[in-house]
């Protein structure tokens, strides 16, 4: 933090002292009565001004030793074949080259799947499952080398059928890549049967490159013995060191792994990132020269996995009041070749396939499909917003066969309570913070929803070529890994004899600021100034055993961990004030960077100086878990959810009926965060993510031609927001009122993954303009994303 | 010949001679890789993410001009006589941040901060030139730069503040005008400049006639103007582009000229250069050149370069085609003119011939009474390529179509005119009628292609109701027929 703060004079240049003086800033505002950056404040994102000036470092502005080499990857050039013939003669022979690698030169496990199913291997081996598939590398001199040598591979492929897409591949009798999962509760088959009104349909939701804008990295330093340290860009530390040791062959404890920061994440950098980071290890282990390794943007795009595509088979059973009584669902998911994350992210498809309502009998079927493309991994929402948009196509498809405003059908469907008993959950869990009527009463109120809405009815009526469209859609996100077991977390704090804090905790920043969240949640507990709080970079080194930064998690598990290890040293200062200053341990408070011992008031620093004098351990690893979850997979049944956050949004958008173009003429957003940590922060979380969640519904569009290549692949060619795509009127509030009714990191709650499905709003909006064409008796049926194209056409069926 | 062999330019606050550059060294691994100036970032490599924005600032007729541009794809060679400044130059003495730097951290303008230096340039060149910009100019100034964190509001927050904090005629870069200038000028001896490294040759010509005779010389090379296009052949393609000959620090090729007949426009003017003059005389053009391209590439790219790389989805071709512009190709002393839409002959090729190239482009002044319209269609509003671009020019006399110039792009394998639907409205009364029975010709016209942009289906079905558009806008109604801009 301290780039924020004072800038801090350079030490080591007075006449040495032992310890050293406590440091200037350490002493804090003298006669403040409160800390600067605590929780539940506004504070920026600790390393803005380094972002604003350039010098903030990535992985590729790491300095390089002397002599460091780079690889760049030889990647298939086609959906699936055999590999009759690889010769690389003519890459080892390239100027600059020092050698390749391919599946013979790996010294431990050909693996990198994250799930330990063992199907993705670092380089193909004997065929090629998808284009874009790497097969070797190559490492020379400079980067420029290494890529023109990489061109000159010399395949030999026999052609195998491909299969592209989740529709095709069940056609086809592909093969799951992972086990499937089914959610049931009652009877849905029965209560399908006996409701007076029935639809089926189907939805095609695409997927979504992550396109972070800086791409995969890594850089690799050779060690003694077995030792090799990767600098990264992951989110997931720990597993880029167990899988590097995988590859290598070698302990976990012979690798490290550091991020200081990534140029964005979302879910691309989870597993993604452990190719790269396996790849430059062994390269920096058989040369034993540092080893950088950074594919092109289109190489990145084609290389690495995005957000599932699925194909959602879905039927609704309904009285005339558009009330729901049964749902059944088919999510089949382009999962890739490879398994990766798809059993998690397909089963949270359906864990969020009733978003905010109660689906009294229910029957849903996961399809986690295997397709010749690159293996489809995590991506902010984790399955989550494909299982959202089912159900918010069900409710407006009640709507429209029933006249009614979609809204309403909403409402008529929200969860209820306990005394209702519609609070169970198709996972069987209970729904026990239901407030999202109060999110979405409330923002109809603010946004004006009714006139509005009347407005653009009116509006329409007139029959011009420019229509407009409002929708209103809530969002309930789950929150925890369903991996119970990865929802844990460490922490390591030290504070120095000068009273300077280092803190270390093993989630990462990508720029959501959690850095900064748990700095000041450290900050608040030891009352200093959160400028005396250094978070460095994150490295399996100091916490060990992580889990990834993903699932919103980040400030819920790590503020936790962090808190629980400045408790840890608070306690030991406690006890020995106490003792020091002869009075009891409740008469010591931490206040504003001073310390309330007896009547007497003593600066922070000098009481961390005098317990370092006493020799008092000032270090401490903090530890989290959290409580009350269980999930039980075969069965479908438990809480996998600690809780849920909430949030809605309401959008307005005109569109142009002749050619399919819009525009977002105004977003309302009420979004829960609990009790924000830090305010500022989470609102620019629930801003971006309804962008960029409001882009995969949109503009965001991945085409594969027949030959199975992806030709949407770089940013001339896929299209994500821009400044002028956002809502010409776009407010953002959070709901001030909530409190997480749990015990989480000061009463907050997880804010990275729900506000993504806001951007639903804006989709149905499109779709609502569209059914003014038929005036409004025929749901659309848009699928995904609503490109001007998908738009027009769907304008032109209903004009049919 | 005069020559000399290395290029000479200032970056940041230092004068650089460089005796050796390859064809295909670009500005972004020079300053990342050989000063090590790491806070220019590379997102894309193709001048679509803008995190590798840098000013590049120029002598234009005696006054300096900066432009933000995209460094991943800027020619090395070509920085000749320029002046470079990254965001390491922007902070003052002691580290105080620039007013830009100080609205974007104010306003929480970063998150993950990679594309964050390239908003701070575009953001300070657009503080230079209108310190209090409208919403439509700070959206206009960053087309060029993708963020994908904060859905930007928060940096229009901080572009909107950026005029509080402080003045720009106080800032270092109008400060320092004269001498930069007078350090530039120093830099241009008017000598032909030959560079190379490793075999890879880059000539910059003294002038147009040194052009003439240096691609006469070297018919086989690459011309090269703002290297939009070409600089992709380079990071993507990898191609060897040597012998290269570079034109955009030629500033008699980039010269525009209104005569009474004539908008004159020298190949070598970008799409910047361009704009005043095309939409003073058709303003319908003024909201359609601002939807070319991001920032950065319209002050790279050139009206020439757009015509001359034969494109079937360049966005000025249709435009001066319906317009019935004219090139001027040149050979040695030797020239000739032809109609635009005579250029393009086959997709990949064109009517230039080897030592030949694009001098000046001849647009018409407007008739009375013509209307005209040009309509981009994008997946994407602002900086994408067009599915499909469509450009009229139709006279109405009495009631009746005298004559239509109607030419689309992303319709065939080169821009082309639509020669069935203008024969189905010449002679024939102005009306809705007469405008769809025109439209249906279009399949007479054109087969479109299906790929990642649109398909065949929506091409042609959307430039039908182009028509359709273009007749409805010159109703006189009271209900809009297109989004506003």
């Amino acid at each position: 933090m301290s780039d924020l703060g004072t800038s801090g004079e350079p030490a080591g240049t007075e006449q040495r002292r032992d310890p050293p003086a406590p440091r200037q800033l350490a002493r804090g505002g003298g006669g403040a009565t409160a800390i600067r950056g605590g929780v539940h404040t506004d504070l920026h994102h600790d390393s803005a001004i380094k972002h604003v000036t350039g010098r903030a470092e990535y992985c590729d502005d790491i300095v390089e030793p002397v002599g460091t080499l780079h690889a760049y990857l030889g990647l298939s050039t086609r959906a699936h074949a055999k590999i009759i013939d690889l010769d690389l003669s003519a890459v080892r022979a390239a100027p600059g080259v020092v050698g390749v690698l391919t599946a013979d030169d790996v010294p431990g496990v050909n693996d990198v799947s994250p799930t330990g199913r063992d199907d993705e291997p670092v380089f193909a081996e004997g065929k090629v499952e998808f284009w874009g598939q790497p097969v070797f590398a190559v490492v020379a001199e400079s980067r420029d080398a290494a890529r023109r040598a990489a061109r000159l591979a010399e395949i030999a492929y026999e052609d195998l059928p491909h299969v592209l897409d989740p529709q095709s591949a069940r056609d086809a009798g592909m093969p799951y890549v992972t086990p499937p999962l089914t959610l049931k509760r009652g009877e849905a088959a029965e209560a399908m049967a006996r409701a007076k009104h029935r639809i089926k349909g189907r939805f095609n939701v695409g997927g979504q490159d992550h396109l972070y804008l800086e791409g995969h990295i890594a850089f690799a330093m050779p060690g003694e013995d077995d030792d090799v340290i990767v600098h990264s860009s992951t989110q997931h530390p720990t597993e880029a060191q167990h899988m590097v040791a995988h590859v290598l062959g070698v302990a976990s404890n012979a690798v490290t792994v550091n991020v200081r920061r990534m140029g964005g994440g979302f879910g691309g950098k989870e597993t993604q990132m452990n190719l790269f980071c396996a790849v430059a290890a062994l390269a920096a282990k058989r040369w034993n020269r540092a080893v950088k390794i950074r594919p092109d943007r289109d190489d990145d795009m084609s290389a690495t996995g995005k957000r599932h595509d699925f194909v959602v088979d879905y039927e609704v059973g309904f009285d005339d009041e558009g009330r729901i009584a049964a749902v059944t669902g088919d999510f089949a998911a382009r999962c890739g070749f490879s398994s990766d994350l798809s059993g998690p992210v397909t089963d949270r498809a359906l864990f969020h396939a009733d978003n905010a309502y109660y689906y009294p009998d229910v029957l849903l079927n996961s399809h986690p499909m295997k397709t010749n493309t690159v293996s489809n991994t995590a991506f902010r929402g984790f399955g989550g917003p494909q299982g959202v948009i089912a159900a918010e196509r069900i409710i407006e498809e009640i709507a429209y066969h029933r006249g009614l405003d979609s809204l309403e059908v909403r409402k008529r469907n929200f969860y209820g309570d306990a005394e209702d008993g519609r609070n169970v959950t198709p996972y069987h869990q209970r729904v026990e913070d239901n407030i999202a009527p109060r999110i979405v009463a409330e923002l109809e109120q603010s946004a004006d929803y009714r006139a509005r809405r009347r407005a653009v009815l009116d509006w329409n009526a007139k029959g011009g070529i420019v229509r407009k469209g409002i929708a209103l859609t809530p969002v309930k996100f789950g929150i925890s890994f369903t991996a119970t077991w990865y929802n844990q977390a460490g922490a390591l704090l030290h504070i120095y004899s000068d009273g300077s804090i280092h803190l270390n905790h093993g989630g990462t920043e990508m720029g959501q600021g959690l850095n900064t969240k748990v700095a000041q949640v450290v900050a608040e507990e030891l009352q200093v100034d959160v400028d005396h709080i250094k978070i460095t970079r994150t490295t399996t080194e100091k916490v060990p055993n992580t889990s990834a930064t993903a699932a919103s998690s980040g400030s819920d598990l790590n503020g936790m961990a962090a808190l629980d290890a400045a408790r840890q040293i608070k306690e030991r200062l406690t006890a020995f004030a106490a003792e020091r200053w002869q009075t009891d341990e409740s008469q010591v408070r931490f206040i504003a960077n001073n310390v309330r011992i007896g009547g007497e008031t003593v600066p922070f620093a000098d009481l961390v100086r005098e317990a370092y004098m006493a020799r008092i351990h000032l270090s401490a690893a903090g530890f989290y878990k959290t409580p009350k979850i269980h999930w039980d997979r075969a069965s479908g049944k438990g809480r996998p959810f600690y809780y849920y956050a909430y949030g809605a949004a309401c959008s307005e958008v005109s569109v142009d009926t002749l050619t399919g173009e819009y525009r977002v003429e105004r977003t309302d957003i009420l979004h829960d965060v609990g009790r924000s940590l830090n305010p500022i922060i989470d609102k620019g979380q629930v801003e971006g993510a309804f962008i960029q969640g409001m882009g995969w519904l949109t503009t965001e569009e991945l085409w594969w031609d027949d030959k199975g290549r992806l030709r949407t692949h770089a940013p001339s060619t896929y299209k994500i927001p821009l400044a002028s795509d956002r809502p010409r009127i776009f407010n953002v509030e959070l709901a001030s009122w909530s409190e997480n009714r749990e015990r989480t990191i000061k009463r907050s709650k997880a804010v990275g993954e729900p506000p993504f499905m806001l951007g639903i709003s804006v989709f149905e909006a499109l779709s609502h303009a569209v059914a003014s064409i038929a005036d409004y008796q025929t749901c659309p049926r848009l699928d995904a994303p609503a490109t001007p194209e998908r738009v027009l056409m769907a304008i032109e069926r209903l004009r049919e | 010949m005069d020559i000399r062999a290395n290029i000479r330019f200032l970056l940041n606050g230092n004068t650089v001679r460089l005796d050796q550059a390859a064809a295909t060294d670009t500005l972004l691994d020079f300053l990342r890789i050989e000063r090590r100036l790491t806070g220019t970032k590379e997102g894309c490599a193709e001048g679509d993410c803008g995190a590798c924005t840098v000013l590049a600032g120029r002598l234009d007729g005696g006054q300096l001009r900066y432009e933000p541009v995209n460094a991943c794809i800027r020619l090395l060679a070509s920085l000749d006589g320029c002046h470079i400044v990254t965001v390491e130059h922007l902070s003052g003495p002691e580290g105080r941040l620039h007013p830009v730097q100080q609205a974007m951290v104010d306003h929480h303008g970063s998150q993950c901060g990679f594309c964050t230096p390239g908003f701070v340039m575009s953001l300070y060149a657009l503080w230079m030139e209108s310190p209090d910009p409208t919403d439509t100019e700070i959206e206009t100034a960053i087309q060029g730069n993708l963020c994908r964190c904060t859905g930007y509001e928060p940096i229009i927050r901080a572009a909107r503040a950026a005029t509080r904090l402080g003045s720009p005629a106080l800032d270092a870069l109008n400060r320092e005008r004269q001498s930069i200038a007078e350090r530039l000028a120093a830099l241009r001896d008017g000598r032909r400049v030959e560079i190379g490294k490793d075999g890879s040759r880059c000539i910059l010509p003294a002038s147009v006639d040194d052009l003439a005779d240096v691609l006469s010389e070297t018919p086989d090379a690459t011309i090269v103007a703002g290297a939009t296009d070409v600089g992709l052949w380079v990071t993507k393609f990898l191609r060897d582009i040597s012998p290269a000959v570079l034109v955009g620090h030629l500033e008699e090729l980039r010269r525009l000229e209104v005569t009474d007949t004539a908008i004159e426009i020298g190949a070598g003017a970008s799409y910047t250069d361009s704009r005043a003059a095309m939409a003073a005389d058709y303003p319908h053009l003024a909201e359609f050149w601002d939807r070319i391209a991001g920032w950065q590439i319209r002050n790279m790219g050139t009206i020439g370069g757009n015509i001359a790389n034969g494109s079937p989805i360049g966005d000025t071709p249709p435009v001066l085609i319906a317009l019935g512009a004219t090139i001027t190709l040149r050979r040695g002393g030797k020239r000739r003119t032809l109609p635009v839409e005579d250029f393009f002959i086959d997709y990949g090729e064109q009517d230039r011939r080897p030592g030949e190239f694009l001098e000046s482009v001849t647009v018409p002044r407007p008739a009375g009474g013509a209307l005209h319209a040009a309509y981009k269609i994008s997946k994407r509003r602002d900086e994408d390529i067009s599915s499909v671009c469509a450009a009229f020019n139709v006279t109405v006399d009495d009631g009746k179509v005298a004559a239509a110039r109607i030419a689309l792009g992303g319709m065939a394998a080169t821009p082309k005119r639509a020669h069935h639907a203008e024969a189905a409205l010449v002679g024939r009364p102005w009306s809705l009628e007469t405008v769809t029975a025109a439209a249906d010709r279009l399949g007479d016209d054109f087969t479109p292609l299906t790929d990642w942009r649109a398909s065949a289906d929506y091409r042609l079905r959307v430039s039908q109701n182009l028509f359709r558009r273009f007749w409805l806008e010159q109703q006189d109604s009271q209900t809009p027929v297109r989004l506003n801009a």
